[in-house]
């Protein structure tokens, strides 16, 4: 692909006018004949066992249509349901009720016994490793590593107790993260011989904190049943992968699911793979016989809408003269919540490893179960807390050693296919796909005019300081071996079908563009389908974990490919000559140098559908999805089809960056901290949306400097009750509390392991965010000024009045 | 609750819980998940005798609509579920987001918190009223344009809260405007380009 026409240019995608105009759909948008309404019962305790449950006033009630308890759903051995009979955290449903509308289901909940036996609870990861702290299971307090094979079977093992001794507990007091056994560990190097060699060993505690999703859209759901079909609207990160999520939660086969979720108001990680509350409208309409709308409330969204892990890290690293990082001991507390198993902690540890470089580096790791809500990925799950827990402390060692915070970094960068991690099962240690973050911390540092400002950073005019700050954000960036499935039909046009949810990143409408452009198409004439299994749609990626662009450029990169091969086939059986004699372009399969020969798609298209077998889908590859295989035969004879499994090899771990720069003003009279400046750099390979790639950087960078300035998780810590629920108790960024212009940019140099070149850019925004306006901070005020996050004003102002870090050092949701 | 829970059994009961959170001044209750503090939602309400008159007529996008309205229904219930406007979204339930953003007499209100009764001889209009005879209004046509949204959830409520900001003042700067819409969240966050978008759309319109 030379010359690309699509891939790198601007667009306007197809569902613009939609969403302008107000008829895109989400799922609370959908109304169906005789729809009820339905409402959650939640456990007013953070931990509880059901006694017994009277519903019979309730059921008593007119219009009271239904009610679904825990007993109603498939069991998981443990795993998450979408209603419990021992509820883990405060807010967590116990059961449904279905009824003519909202304000009758309402009273119908409020007339249910629900006989609650309060239970121990513990609400901070640290209370629960004192000895004869509170487990928040009966069964235990951490999990363990993970199963071998993957993610393993349904239900995980049970957790184990794991208590730290008082001795252990000691560093507490300094408030310092004590260590104690932790769940898991690696290493790698000479950790001793680093830090030996090290002119200075810094040892710093950070608090990462936790925050809730928050999509604008809930998770809303509206279902009914059809000819023993279940149809559900819903609101998903994936529709292909959504489907066998909720077969096992509903209980019935995934061609029994009609799944629609054609936009997407926001997921960040919490609507991965369908969400599991899901299961209630499904189920509650089977129950009432009639269509069931579950609108969830932000109230609820509060609860059960997923929320990121914090984490509490203890980093002890050690610089050479020159900024080197010699060696690098990283322990993390992390906060599962009630559910998970979550492995935010692994990737943070491998994030460190890679952005930093440690010849030495060894990661230990426990993660904590709490009665809180229970977590999901949150956009950039881990090397986000990563780069909150790590930056501060490079920032504080290139000051002791005077050296320029992009210096430090540049010299600590991964470079091309750089080595990271423990040794993995193959003996060796993985390597990046490649890296180009040294080119973007100089671009970056040219475009923000970094000299000119950290020549004026530190200096008071007045109340106000000025400071400047850095951070690479790093996350995985791309996952294969998805399909793809399309046609080229006698109409003339090309019809992509995608598997992707439709989140706004306008990715589900970039893929198609790569299969245009293999098929030289003009992008009038495609048609993107999406958002509708009964539309048929091959088996994709989650786009979650910045996986799409990279994993479905790729797949459909393969579908294109087949395609373009059967229409050469065609051409060449036709007309004589071998296939590869033929090219496209003008919306024809032609001699190559001779545009005028041959035939033109709707003349190929015609001749598929009579040669049948391959050529129009009703033979496909063996080794594509079964999900794929019944999109293909409901597409078969409509054209000439290309129907692929990404089978291209990739040799490394897929890895995005993108370099934030920032510049902060901060009031030491008020402590009231105002972002200047921003830049965003991105290293995420070739640039397919370049307007879409700057949104994300940007956007991205947003949800890190909310979390550097503002929004955090609050719990009473007394009654295990959250206190931020809402918008209004953890306020995200508004319009105003960013610059009045934003910059970003991406130094467009594809990845040598995929043939389009691309890579994810979702979530490593989100560090650079974070940490660039955390060292700005450090930069304007000092170092020792804060080790926790959000850096408010009274943290600030506490802190400068006294000299001293004068914040709570170890406690979590404060 | 109209039977309390055996208090007997249980160490704690949750009606004890309930009122020793309450004493702390956390924020929970058993009626946290409720439409409204109140307990009440907009469906079903039986008028009393004494109740205002529920079947109004209501100026919607310059159509005069008949519609039956319980007394504490709110403007973005009847909307939504009503009159079949589902452009209008409920991001909050309670004036925290903006997403519900709609003009009343050219004016931006949040309409989650509106009660519909009170827009009875006023001019609403929607994220559906906007474009006329084919054509995009010119905010939304800038919108398009500059891709100004992503996952667009709370671009009907911007959209709104912008087109009501530029008839007051239909020149302003990028700060001016944002002032004016910064009532309105969005969590994709690329701000930036929102404001962009809109600005522009100001500009289209100055044009029209």
């Amino acid at each position: 692909m030379a010359e690309n026409k699509l891939i790198g240019h601007n667009y306007t995608p197809s569902d613009l006018v939609a969403k302008v105009t107000g008829r895109a759909r989400y799922a609370e948008d959908f109304r169906a004949d005789g729809m009820l309404f339905c409402k959650l019962l939640v456990s007013p305790m953070p931990h509880a066992r059901v006694r017994s449950i009277d519903t019979s006033a309730a059921l008593a009630m007119p219009g009271v249509k239904a009610i679904l308890t825990a007993d109603d759903l498939p069991d998981f051995g443990g795993a998450e349901k979408a209603l419990t009979n021992e509820p883990f955290y405060a807010g967590e449903p116990i059961l449904a009720v279905a009824a003519v509308d909202e304000v009758t289901a309402a009273e119908a909940v409020e007339r249910i016994n629900v006989d609650l036996e309060p239970m121990a609870f513990v609400v901070d990861p640290l209370e629960s490793l004192r000895p004869g702290g509170p487990n928040a299971r009966t069964t235990g307090n951490a999990w363990g590593p993970p199963m071998p094979g993957g993610q393993g079977p349904n239900a995980p093992a049970p957790p184990k107790t794991i208590k730290w001794t008082e001795q252990q507990f000691a560093d507490a007091d300094e408030g310092r993260l004590p260590i104690g056994e932790p769940g898991e560990e690696w290493s790698y190097g000479d950790l001793d011989a680093g830090f030996k060699s090290a002119a200075i060993v810094l040892d710093e505690t950070f608090v990462v904190q936790s925050t809730g999703h928050h999509p604008m859209e809930t998770r809303s759901a509206m279902a009914y049943w059809q000819n023993g079909k279940l149809y559900l609207h819903c609101s998903t990160q994936s529709v292909a992968q959504t489907v066998p999520a909720v077969a096992r939660w509903v209980g019935i086969e995934p061609t029994q699911i009609v799944l629609i979720s054609e936009y997407t108001g926001g997921g960040f990680g919490s609507k991965g793979g369908g969400t599991v509350s899901m299961a209630i409208p499904a189920l509650l309409s089977k129950k009432a016989n009639a269509p069931v709308m579950m609108r969830i409330s932000r109230d609820d969204e509060s609860y059960i809408g997923r929320a990121r892990t914090n984490m509490t890290g203890r980093v002890k690293a050690g610089f050479a003269k020159d900024g080197r990082i010699t060696a690098l001991d990283l322990f993390i507390v992390q906060d599962n919540g009630s559910y998970g198993p979550m492995g935010d902690h692994r990737s943070a540890g491998l994030a460190a490893s890679i952005i930093y470089q440690p010849p030495a580096m060894r990661w230990r790791a426990i993660s904590v179960l709490t009665n809180t809500p229970p977590r999901s990925q949150q956009r950039s799950p881990g090397p986000m807390q990563a780069n909150g827990m790590i930056e501060p402390l490079i920032t504080k060692a290139a000051k002791q050693l005077g050296i320029d915070q992009v210096e430090i970094r540049k010299i600590n960068s991964p470079v091309g296919k750089a080595i990271y991690g423990p040794v993995g099962p193959t003996g060796q240690r993985p390597r990046l796909t490649s890296a180009f973050v040294v080119e973007a911390l100089d671009k970056g540092k040219e475009t923000f005019r970094w000299d000119e400002r950290k020549a004026y950073s530190g200096q008071r005019r007045g109340s106000k300081v000025r400071g400047v700050g850095v951070a690479v954000g790093p996350h995985g960036a791309g996952s294969i071996g998805f399909d793809s499935l399309m046609t080229i039909r006698p109409d003339g046009k090309l019809y992509v079908q995608s598997g992707v949810g439709n989140l706004g990143t306008h990715s589900v409408m970039d893929l198609a563009r790569v299969a245009a452009e293999v098929l030289a198409m003009p992008w009038e004439k495609v048609e993107v389908v999406w958002g509708d299994t009964g539309k048929g749609v091959p088996w994709s990626c989650l786009s979650v974990g910045s996986q799409t662009t990279h994993a479905m450029t790729r797949a459909n990169f393969a579908g294109a490919n087949d395609a373009k091969r059967k229409l050469q086939e065609i051409a060449a059986r036709d007309l004589g000559g071998a296939p590869d004699d033929y090219e496209l372009g003008n919306e024809r399969v032609y001699r190559r140098g001779s545009p005028g020969s041959g035939m033109s798609y709707i003349q190929a298209a015609k001749r598929a559908i009579e040669l049948g077998g391959k050529y129009d889908g009703h033979e496909v590859p063996d080794d594509v999805n079964a999900m794929t295989k019944r999109a293909a035969a409901m597409h078969a004879g409509l054209g000439v089809m290309g129907v692929a499994k990404d089978n291209y090899p990739r040799n490394g771990t897929t890895y995005s960056f993108v370099v934030g720069f920032a510049e902060v003003e901060v009031d030491v009279e008020t402590g009231k901290v105002t972002l200047i400046d921003y830049l965003g750099v991105g290293d995420v390979g070739t640039v397919i949306n370049p307007r879409s790639l700057l949104a994300q950087i940007k956007g991205g960078s947003c949800l890190g400097i909310a979390h550097a300035l503002q929004q955090k998780w609050v719990f009473d810590q007394k009654y295990g009750l959250m206190v931020s629920r809402r918008f209004h108790y953890t306020k995200p960024l508004t319009i105003l509390d960013i610059p009045v212009s934003m910059q970003a940019d991406a130094v467009n140099l594809p990845d040598p392991e995929t043939p389009v070149g691309a890579r994810g850019v979702g979530e490593p925004p989100v560090g650079a965010g974070y940490g660039a306006v955390l060292n700005a901070i450090a930069d304007a005020v000092g170092v020792d000024v804060f080790r926790r996050a959000p850096v408010t004003s009274d943290l600030v102002l506490m802190s400068l009045e006294n000299g001293r870090r004068m914040h709570e050092p170890l406690q979590a949701h404060v | 609750m109209d039977q309390p829970p055996s208090e007997a059994r249980s160490g704690v009961s949750r009606r004890a819980f309930i009122k020793g959170v309450i004493a702390s001044g956390a924020v929970a209750s058993s009626a946290a998940y409720l439409f409204r503090g109140s307990g009440e939602t907009i469906f079903g309400q039986a008028s009393a005798p004494e109740s205002v008159e529920r079947l109004i007529t209501l100026n919607v996008n310059g159509q005069m609509r008949r519609v039956d309205v319980i007394k504490q229904e709110t403007l973005a219930m009847t909307l939504r579920y009503k009159l079949g406007l589902t452009g209008t979204k409920i991001g909050c339930d309670r004036a925290e987001c903006g997403a519900c953003t709609v003009l009343v007499d050219d004016v931006p209100h949040y309409s989650c918190s509106m009660l519909t009764h009170s827009v009875r001889g006023r001019r609403v209009q929607t994220i559906e009223g906007l474009a006329s005879g084919g054509q995009l209004h010119p905010v939304q046509q800038a919108v398009v344009d500059e891709q100004g949204f992503q996952c667009a959830f709370c671009m009907p409520g911007f959209v709104m809260a912008a087109v009501g900001f530029f008839k007051t003042n239909p020149n302003p700067t990028r700060q001016e405007l944002a002032h004016g819409i910064s009532g309105n969240l969005c969590r994709c966050q690329d701000y930036d380009k929102i404001l962009t978008s809109l600005m522009r759309g100001g500009e289209y319109m100055r044009r029209t």
